[in-house]
């Protein structure tokens, strides 16, 4: 299987915002946008959220590109600039971590 | 009719997780052993997967495969591990790190790994594996009694954070059972510890089988971060 495009990955992550949006509150739904803050002061989610989607992608990208990630690795809790800011940083992270390690798959 | 509960067993090959892994069977559960090597159980409900418990590679291979075919799991029975027994002045760090390996980093990973499974349908039922090695300071056992406290303590840390999920964590601390682990143990020393037991037996599959069973049903919901210990002990 060809490596995916940043935009494949991208529509992977819009297919786990699918899946953790049910269980939000309305006001606090992700939009299906790059530009979507996650964290922080604009951040839809709280803690307990960042955890639903980061396992919603790990699992979206094994269903849908074959492959196997870690996304919560201390690679990423230690850059200082954090991966999960927005849906756009975090799809370009697992794209680069498909990149680096090529899954698990 | 309701559909067959998708259980996991790990150290299904043999001795307590084959006795479970056949009283799950016996019940209609679709079964799914893990274990480093391959078991000669066939049945049409049951599958076995090839893996070791602290391979983290190699458990998230399998839970692929697992939520692939069956797209849930309801029970995960951490039954895996391993023991030595050895005066801690003859306890080798080699043994440290294969006891503490297998049965708090094994435990950790399949609970890990297996809650992000349940949780999607938000339920699940896990049950780990204690012993009463721990309560009873048991000599000679340093380290496999330190493995089994860390995973009373992983089992009451994860029920909280998986409550969330609809998912309780139990642990249960069986007494020594006859099977492989302890067939090395001199019976002396196993009549010693079954003579601090309030019921002073060894302690056989049924016992285990009853608690899983108390663990695993809908209506224990409310029931969690538990340890129950068999024999009277602690």
């Amino acid at each position: 299987m060809p490596p995916p495009t940043e935009e494949q990955v991208l529509q992977v992550v819009y297919r786990a915002i699918d899946e953790i949006n049910p269980g939000l509150p309305a006001e606090r739904r992700l939009k299906k946008s790059a530009c979507t803050a996650l964290f922080g002061h604009a951040g839809a989610l709280d803690s307990l959220g960042r955890v639903n989607l980061i396992v919603a992608v790990e699992q979206a990208v094994e269903d849908e590109l074959g492959a196997s990630v870690t996304l919560a690795d201390e690679k990423a809790m230690s850059q200082s600039t954090s991966p999960f800011r927005t849906v756009g940083t975090l799809a370009a992270y697992v794209w680069r971590q498909l990149g680096e390690h090529g899954g698990r798959g | 009719m309701a559909e067959p509960r998708v259980v996991v067993v790990t150290g299904a090959r043999k001795g307590i997780g084959r006795a479970l892994a056949e009283h799950f069977l016996s019940c209609g559960d679709t079964v799914v052993g893990l274990s480093r090597d391959a078991s000669d159980l066939e049945q049409p409900s049951y599958r076995h997967l090839r893996a070791d418990v602290c391979n983290e590679d190699e458990i998230r291979t399998a839970f692929g495969e697992i939520r692939r075919a069956f797209g849930r799991l309801d029970i995960l029975i951490n039954n895996a591990g391993v023991a030595a027994m050895n005066h801690a002045l003859l306890t080798p760090m080699e043994t440290v790190d294969r006891i503490l390996g297998t049965n708090v980093g094994g435990t950790f990973l399949l609970c890990r790994e297996g809650a992000k499974l349940m949780q999607r349908h938000r339920f699940g039922r896990i049950v780990n594996f204690g012993s009463v090695a721990d309560p009873l300071r048991l000599e000679g056992e340093a380290i496999y009694a330190a493995s089994k406290a860390a995973v009373v303590s992983l089992t009451r840390v994860l029920a909280r954070e998986f409550a969330e999920y609809g998912i309780t964590v139990n642990a249960i601390a069986p007494t020594p059972v006859a099977t492989d682990l302890i067939r090395s143990v001199p019976s002396e020393k196993i009549d010693r510890l079954v003579a601090r037991q309030a019921i002073r037996r060894l302690g056989e599959f049924r016992d285990i089988v009853n608690v899983v069973d108390f663990f695993v049903r809908p209506e224990s919901d409310f029931v969690t971060g538990q340890v129950l210990t068999l024999g009277g002990v602690g």
